[in-house]
């Protein structure tokens, strides 16, 4: 065990699952000798080889389909996207073809393939590279969506996510990267659909992800201040989603706040929203509150982003209207 | 390389089995006994059979929304098409894929695909895999005059060359995507000469000479076997049908139907096969005869067999 950052953890993941597996490859924009868009492939190249870290050209559909052949094909590859918003480029080959080549073909085919892609706002990257996109990922029968929040989760997750036999969307939050946590220095795999209760509380459950885990800790903070105990829920997949973890916090503090990043309309917080009214509505004693991003594109100019994403304020303000 | 006895009437039969099979979806779906809607490959048999009578089983192929030439090319068990058409449990896909995504992964078929261009960047993967693993199989990419206007396609013809992967490109030029005709949708008139762009080698070929396609993909795939890249072969067909069956075809005139019907791959064999003497009168009809009972038992096969149940709707979303 060791202080790593979220980025490093990320790292050793890839690079562990390398030594152990020589089918895992990784393949993307500038992942070889460049290390990546945002470093998380550094020093892999040097240790692999271009043999097993592929710079291509770019060409996210490529990038996309390729790695679904090839893991189609008995491969495991590790395909990145600079940044989740190129999805859009290369949708046709996650949505139509990975993920539908099991149940369209008769259950033959694996697609071991994982797909790792940073998205968030906060570094001034403007609209198109600075999305949150993980409610369209949640929309694709055959998908896995995984998305980490500290450098311990990164790591067990995004290994566990290469061992899955099939696509997993993995996505990292760009502001992230830097961030600390102890990380044990050998390798672990954390159960995809296994939530984590980041805080224990009585008064109120916050849902968060990515990010939003962060600033929804700082929120639990400044309400433990004013007597109010917080449970901070973080799901670390959105599919499979732990139901089990959210409506047994929120049975136990019969409030439920959901926050994320993504716009808020049709955003996962209505998915978690509906899943609690559905099936826990007896447990909540008030309204369920979303915080989320606003129903407009990400903008570039300083105090506008900030004003884009949910802060520390807008999650305790939210928790304070029904506590 | 000129192919030898066997592979000669292997290729004759592979066509007829493919004109017969559909030329029984035809009856079968004017007379609505197929659910959904399908796109019959008749008269572009040539194209799928002389490709794939040079591959190993090891050698993969990625397919299209007109495949079924493709599957029975490959090897595909005539029962589990059929049984798969009519949406039984027994078909190649159990009932979840239908006539559009008719596939046998076991042959080394990576999926039938819908989405016009879909396959490229898969056949890249499955190129990749091979190169990667060193199995020296070559992987073989379908598409038709449409899909050559998709980016994926281009997308896939540039990365195969820049990583010289081991994939033969086979375009099925039949002259329309959908209803457009080829001189509205692009300014080229062979579709190969784009394989100058990305650097390799672009044949022509006529499309409904199972000889000249078989020689031509022949060579392109032992090139790739050997290290030395992607080859484009156009071959220029048509489609005697629509697009779907049930297509009006309001887009083309009659004469140009008639005058690729006598261009017929089918009889043109034939004729060289009962010429040359490798085949005789008796042994075509033998041929015929043995097909044409394939088909019925396939048909037997496919009515017999049980819908899928509504239980088995969420089998197969996730391995």
């Amino acid at each position: 065990m060791s202080k790593k950052t979220y980025l490093q953890a990320l790292n050793e993941a890839l690079r562990q699952e390398m030594e152990r597996d020589d089918k895992v490859f990784i393949i993307g924009e500038d992942v070889g000798r460049f290390g990546g868009c945002f470093g998380v492939t550094q020093g892999l190249f040097t240790q692999f080889g271009e043999g097993r870290v592929m710079d291509t050209p770019i060409t996210e559909s490529a990038i996309v389909g390729t790695a679904a052949g090839a893991a189609a094909s008995g491969l495991r590859p590790v395909a990145e996207l600079m940044f989740v918003d190129f999805i859009g480029v290369a949708m046709d080959q996650l949505f139509n073809q990975a993920c539908k080549m099991r149940f369209m073909f008769g259950g033959k085919a694996k697609v071991p393939m994982t797909l790792r892609m940073p998205q968030g706002a906060g570094i001034g990257a403007a609209a198109q590279h600075s999305q949150s996109l993980e409610a369209w990922f949640m929309h694709i029968p055959g998908l896995k969506v995984v998305i980490p929040s500290t450098p311990y989760d990164a790591k067990g997750l995004l290994i566990s996510a290469i061992r899955d036999d099939n696509p997993v969307v993995f996505l990292e939050h760009k502001l992230l990267y830097g961030v600390e946590g102890e990380v044990p220095d050998e390798s672990y795999t954390i159960d995809l659909g296994k939530a984590d209760v980041k805080r224990e509380g009585a008064d109120v459950t916050i849902v968060a992800t990515s990010l939003m885990v962060h600033t929804a800790l700082a929120a639990a903070e400044k309400l433990a201040a004013e007597g109010i105990s917080a449970e901070v829920v973080d799901p670390r997949s959105l599919q499979p989603l732990d139901k089990a973890t959210i409506l047994a916090s929120v049975e136990k503090t019969h409030a439920l706040v959901i926050a994320h990043e993504a716009v808020g309309f049709a955003g996962p917080g209505a998915e978690i929203a509906a899943m609690v009214a559905e099936e826990g509505l007896e447990f909540l004693d008030a309204p369920i509150r979303r915080v989320a991003a606003p129903f407009c594109p990400v903008p570039f100019s300083p105090p506008l982003e900030q004003a884009y994403i949910p802060g520390v304020d807008d999650i305790f303000n939210a928790v304070k209207t029904i506590r | 390389m000129s192919p030898d006895k066997k592979t000669l009437v292997k290729m004759y039969e592979t066509m007829s089995r493919i004109r017969l099979f559909e030329t029984k979806l035809q009856e079968f779906f004017a007379a609505g006994r197929i659910p959904g809607f399908v796109h019959l490959y008749i008269g572009e048999e040539a194209v799928a059979t002389g490709a794939c009578a040079g591959l190993t089983n090891a050698d993969k192929i990625t397919s299209t929304h007109r495949g079924h030439g493709h599957l029975i090319a490959k090897g595909g068990d005539l029962k589990l098409m059929m049984a798969e058409i009519f949406g039984r449990k027994t078909g190649y896909c159990k009932g979840k894929g239908g006539s559009m995504h008719i596939a046998d992964f076991d042959l080394g078929i990576l999926g039938a695909n819908g989405i016009v261009g879909g396959g490229g960047p898969l056949a890249l993967g499955s190129a990749l895999a091979s190169k990667y693993s060193k199995t020296n199989a070559v992987t073989v990419c379908f598409f038709g005059d449409g899909a050559s206007n998709q980016g994926t396609t281009q997308e896939a013809l540039n990365m195969a060359s820049a990583w010289k992967l081991p994939l033969v490109f086979v375009n099925e030029n039949n002259g329309y995507g959908i209803s457009c005709p080829q001189c509205k949708s692009m300014a080229v008139t062979d579709i190969a000469d784009r394989a100058a762009a990305y650097d390799m080698p672009g044949v022509v070929v006529d499309g409904n000479d199972v000889l000249a396609v078989f020689e031509a993909v022949t060579e392109a795939v032992k090139r790739a076997r050997h290290g030395e890249g992607p080859s484009l072969i156009e071959c220029k067909t048509y489609r005697w049908r629509g697009h779907f069956e049930g297509d009006a075809c309001t887009y083309r005139c009659d004469e140009e139907l008639k005058e690729w019907m006598a261009k017929d791959p089918i009889p043109r064999m034939e004729e060289k096969l009962l010429e040359s003497g490798v085949l005789k009168k008796k042994d075509v009809e033998a041929i015929r005869a043995r097909i044409e009972q394939e088909v019925k038992d396939a048909v037997d096969f496919a009515e017999g067999s049980p819908l899928p149940s509504p239980a088995e709707l969420l089998e197969d979303v996730y391995a």
